[in-house]
């Protein structure tokens, strides 16, 4: 979220799209709730379902799974023709001055391709998607006047070159009745939906997207959630109270895990693992903007190679540098089932996860355990994973895999801090005691760690050198506390800065990253993950009370814009609102009274207000950038966004992204038809798995003909995830005790099914039997004229527990988007009978 | 002496202060001044489920098992409310079916053994150290790469972020490159 769960009682209309916190963050309504009820705020849902959120709203747009693109670009192109923009935010936080390469060529004139497509790698050449730049002359820090090369701006976004103008083009073919046509909704209901939310480009009104899986888990996920990020700039609702992109993510510490890094390309803090083509730490580091905050990303990268290798870690070895692993190309979930599926992985480590229920094409990639020699789970119950030797229809002696299950303490047995959606950081303490011999994760970690340092003692080979010199000492028993310790970062000798003053003495907790940023001898410094840097320092409870930031339970608000500073510890810096320089005009003063948060004291030449200011704090409004020189001074007291090397936010994405600048309108790989805006029918990036295709199991994809229907997966409140911490406990199970599907009375009529018969859904890569729930929350759509039905069912079942059922999975497609990889669970095409 | 539950608590120092009750004032206001009758300690914590961070008051006996489980009127983010997951954290704790030794399912074998912890995580590190040196790749061409391809690691967003961040620093220093977890799924 750049916003955080309190703030949306700020917002003044909550479009919900991709997400059902009703059933799903429940919570959340309390504060949606209060900003309908207290400021009058419009809710609005579009989802293709009638969900629990929707009940709760003002306006419901329908719309097909896999369209988001189209609704958003509809509503995108509804804010630029009707100048509901907020112009002064859009030509001083964004890049819409700035000027394209004038041989960029867009969808429109490129058959529903961008400039510089390579049919044969299926990816872009972005050379046509960079700016124009022209020469200035600068000083550097040496003072000497150099010739600086910066991105050319326009005097008037009319300009037919600048990112505006081109957004326009993009997005006039948008219109409400293509929207009609490709997604379903009627042009009634999404002018209503047009209506309500556009209206929040006005300075005195925010408004907020709240998405979760309905927006990624698409080939297009990345471009669902860049088009989001383009209307909230264009409306100016990013950085400001009750605005944002918000998603709603999904398991507890789900933000927390991947701040830490559990993603294959990845370290800690967003840093980045290294490939194959960076051979040292020198070619790593110039990956960082050099004009940006990221100027300090090989500091960060230090003080990590510090708190991982510690002594081993010297500037004469790259700070053990090449002690990281270097990846070779895609490791991501797909890649990884399909690497067991072929028996190249051999051992698998599971912590808390069931990737048994819980992976797309589900009976594929259950076929890869078999082929691994050994297994490691750490889990509180046995799981469908852990037993899936002895699976119905398995026969146990035809598996040779190995598996060690570890008895792990839950949430309530164990310490540590979780980071809520709002990158809010709580610290739970141990209340309850483990069963038996369930261990804390922790306690299980180190022990493993310590069984491998005693495996490897006295190798001699340099390919054993990251382990044996891997700085381990937390304790015995291993203590959270001293891991957050590590995380948060620690003095290992005295810190000082530039004129030999003393910042942190030795052994002392690091304050704030800053630190990291100013130090003079930063290297003196391990520190596990930057962005966490300040939340295990003692702070102030608001009350004179000092404690580990986390641990706070402050309860001052000053404002009353629920910021609640005292309360745990936000990261970046116990910065609630990112991007929340954007919160005040670019002369420094507030949008508007109602919606005050960061401004500029032009008294005291400080930013201030009731949240950390996301900007350099006494830099003046209208500071001039030097272009020669060196992160934030490269920018202006209007660059509202410091992490970019241009200091705007980006409407138009010349780099990072694999299918284009903008987001357009690509079918899902499973579709009942043809893509009505361009011939172009899928992201033509994605990558398609063939695995095995043809046969039983195997990397199938389907056809309209065979499977007319579009499915989706949903949640439900009484189950989590992939059941395995839902579907033991009676409670739970009893409210909801097995498969379902969910499908419309047409649907219904059409098939002969009755509510409460059982029923086969099948798709391209399998057969499921479920309880048909036959209900007026679904509808028909009408697709470009043709009638097309959609039916919606829970992932969360499987065979182990008192809850069980067949796994939606079973049907879900190998297909992922074009850049994170992330599946396709959402939309894909199935078949439906009565058994 | 009454002593008030919110006092009991005592958790981080948690005091008075400007309240703002969107929602179950009268809940909240209750906590405040509810004379303790059960013989248990009750301690603040945060639901493990979704990603709101709702504060749960969890409630133990002298051993340690949860007997209630309720909304923490102290907690910004959901004042009081919990939703039915949360209130569930009590079976969660004591459920029969909870993990409560080391289990070992041998190659071809039909069923579990019971094993230690200095056993299991002995043979682990074999089955790893065996698995990683039959794989370890060093160097492409002039790059040390220092990776296996054959071992992967799964699983951590239900899990604490201290946990998280010894998982990733264990799997980086054993050149595990195929790292991923419910973030991407």
């Amino acid at each position: 979220m750049t916003n955080h769960w309190v703030d949306l009682k700020n917002s003044d209309a909550i479009l919900i799209i991709g997400g059902n916190p009703a059933e799903n963050h429940p919570a959340s309504f309390l504060w949606i709730t209060k900003a309908m009820e207290e400021r009058g705020a419009k809710l609005i849902v579009a989802d293709p379902r009638f969900t629990r959120s929707a009940a709760k709203a003002d306006v419901y747009a329908p719309l097909r799974s896999g369209t988001d693109i189209a609704f958003l670009g509809g509503l995108i192109n509804y804010t630029l023709q009707n100048k509901l923009y907020n112009e002064e935010y859009v030509k001083a936080f964004t890049n819409a001055l700035t000027l394209v390469n004038a041989d960029y060529k867009g969808p429109a004139d490129a058959n529903g391709l961008f400039s510089g497509f390579s049919a044969d790698s299926k990816s872009y050449s972005t050379a046509t998607w960079q700016y124009q730049t022209e020469k200035v002359k600068a000083k550097d820090a040496a003072g000497n006047e150099i010739e600086v090369s910066v991105p050319k701006q326009a005097a008037s976004l009319d300009d037919p070159n600048t990112v505006f103008a081109i957004l326009k083009k993009h997005y006039a073919r948008y219109t409400p009745e293509m929207i009609a046509r490709v997604c379903g909704t009627p042009q009634d209901k999404f002018l209503e939906v047009a209506k309500a939310f556009c209206a929040t480009g006005a300075p005195d009104k925010s408004g907020t997207i709240l998405y979760a899986m309905g927006q990624t888990q698409h080939t297009v996920g990345t471009q669902n959630v860049r088009s989001m990020a383009i209307l909230q700039l264009l409306l100016g609702n990013v950085g400001v109270p009750g605005g944002g992109v918000n998603a709603l993510r999904g398991e507890s510490n789900v933000q927390g895990s991947t701040d830490m890094a559990l993603l294959f390309g990845d370290l800690p803090g967003y840093l980045g693992l290294p490939t194959n083509k960076q051979a040292d730490l020198k070619t790593f580091l110039t990956k960082f903007d050099n004009t940006s905050y990221w100027s300090n990303g090989g500091r960060f990268v230090t003080t990590l190679l510090k708190a991982w290798w510690g002594d081993a870690a010297t500037k004469d070895n790259d700070y053990a540098f090449n002690y990281l692993p270097k990846t070779a190309g895609n490791y991501s979930w797909l890649a990884l089932f399909e690497a067991m599926y072929k028996g190249t992985i051999k051992g698998l480590f599971v912590m808390g996860q069931n990737p048994y229920v819980c992976g797309p094409n589900a009976r594929f990639e259950r076929k890869g355990f078999e082929n691994l020699d050994w297994m490691v789970v750490q889990e509180v119950f046995d799981t469908e994973t852990s037993s899936f030797w002895r699976a119905p229809g398995v026969d146990p002696k035809s598996i040779k895999t190995e598996v060690f299950l570890l008895p792990a303490a839950n949430a309530m047995e164990k310490a540590g801090s979780v980071t809520t959606s709002g990158r809010l950081i709580q610290w739970r303490n141990k209340v309850a005691a483990p069963p038996g011999d369930a261990k804390e994760d922790i306690w299980i970690i180190d022990k493993m760690l310590r069984a491998l340092k005693a495996a490897y003692k006295g190798s001699a080979a340099a390919k054993d050198r990251p382990i044996l010199d891997l700085v381990w000492e937390y304790g015995e028993p291993a203590n959270a506390e001293l891991v957050a310790r590590e995380i948060n970062g620690y003095a290992l000798d005295p810190v000082k800065d530039a004129a030999g003053a003393v910042l942190v003495a030795k052994g002392a907790v690091l304050p704030s990253f800053a630190t990291i940023a100013s130090a003079a001898n930063y290297d003196a410094i391990a520190c596990g993950n930057w962005i966490y840097s300040g939340y295990w320092n003692l702070a102030d409870d608001g009350t004179g009370v000092m404690m580990p930031a986390a641990k706070r339970r402050g309860q001052k608000d000053p404002g009353g814009m629920g910021t609640y500073p005292f309360w745990g510890w936000a990261w970046p810096a116990n910065r609630h609102i990112v991007y929340n320089r954007a919160s005040a005009r670019p002369n420094g003063a507030a949008w508007h009274e109602s919606k005050k948060l960061v401004w500029w004291d032009a008294e005291k030449k400080i930013w201030t207000g009731y949240d950390v200011p996301d900007f350099a704090p006494t830099k003046a409004p209208d500071a001039k950038a030097n272009p020669a020189g060196v992160g934030l001074a490269a920018q202006a007291g209007t660059d509202a966004f410091i992490m970019k090397a241009d200091g705007k936010a980006w409407l138009f994405a010349r780099a990072g992204l694999a299918e284009g600048p903008l987001p357009e309108h690509y079918e899902p790989l499973e579709s009942p038809i043809s893509n009505l805006l361009s011939k172009t029918q899928i992201n033509p990036v994605v990558k398609v798995w063939d695995s095995d295709k043809g046969k039983d199991i195997g990397d199938n994809v389907g056809a309209p003909d065979k499977f007319p229907i579009v499915c989706t997966t949903f949640r439900l409140t009484e189950h989590w995830q992939s059941g395995a911490m839902s579907r033991y406990l009676p409670w739970l199970s009893e409210t909801q005790p097995g498969m379902f599907i969910e499908l419309s009375k047409e649907l219904a009529a059409e098939k002969g099914i009755q509510n409460g018969d059982t029923v086969q859904v099948s798709s391209a890569r399998g057969k499921i039997k479920a309880v048909a729930m036959v209900t007026a929350r679904w509808k028909p759509y009408t697709i470009d004229g043709k009638k097309v039905h959609h039916v919606g069912m829970p992932w969360h079942y499987s065979w182990q527990g008192i809850a069980t059922g067949d796994s939606a999975n079973d049907l879900t497609p190998h297909v992922g988007d074009g850049n994170t990889m992330i599946p396709e669970y959402k939309a894909f095409l199935v078949e439906i009978k009565k058994v | 002496m009454e002593i008030s539950r919110r006092d009991f608590l005592k958790v981080g120092g948690a005091a008075a202060g400007s309240l703002l009750l969107p929602v179950g004032a009268a809940a909240a206001a209750s906590a405040a001044t509810f004379p303790l009758r059960k013989r248990v300690g009750e301690a603040a914590s945060v639901c493990p489920y979704c990603s709101v961070g709702c504060g749960v008051i969890v409630a133990t006996d002298a051993q340690g098992h949860i007997i209630n489980t309720e909304g923490d009127p102290d907690n910004i983010h959901n004042r009081g409310a919990l939703d039915p997951k949360s209130v569930s954290i009590t079976e969660f704790g004591n459920d029969p079916k909870r993990l409560k030794t080391v289990l070992y399912r041998a190659p071809n074998s039909d069923k579990w053994e019971v094993k230690s912890w200095d056993w299991a995580t002995a043979e682990i590190a074999k089955r790893v150290k065996a698995t990683r040196d039959a794989t370890f790749k060093e160097k492409e061409g002039d790059v040390t790469v220092n990776r296996t391809e054959a071992i992967a690691w799964v699983g951590g967003a239900a899990n604490n972020n201290e946990d998280c961040y010894l998982a990733a620093k264990f799997a980086r220093a054993l050149g595990i490159v195929y790292l991923e977890h419910q973030a991407r799924i």
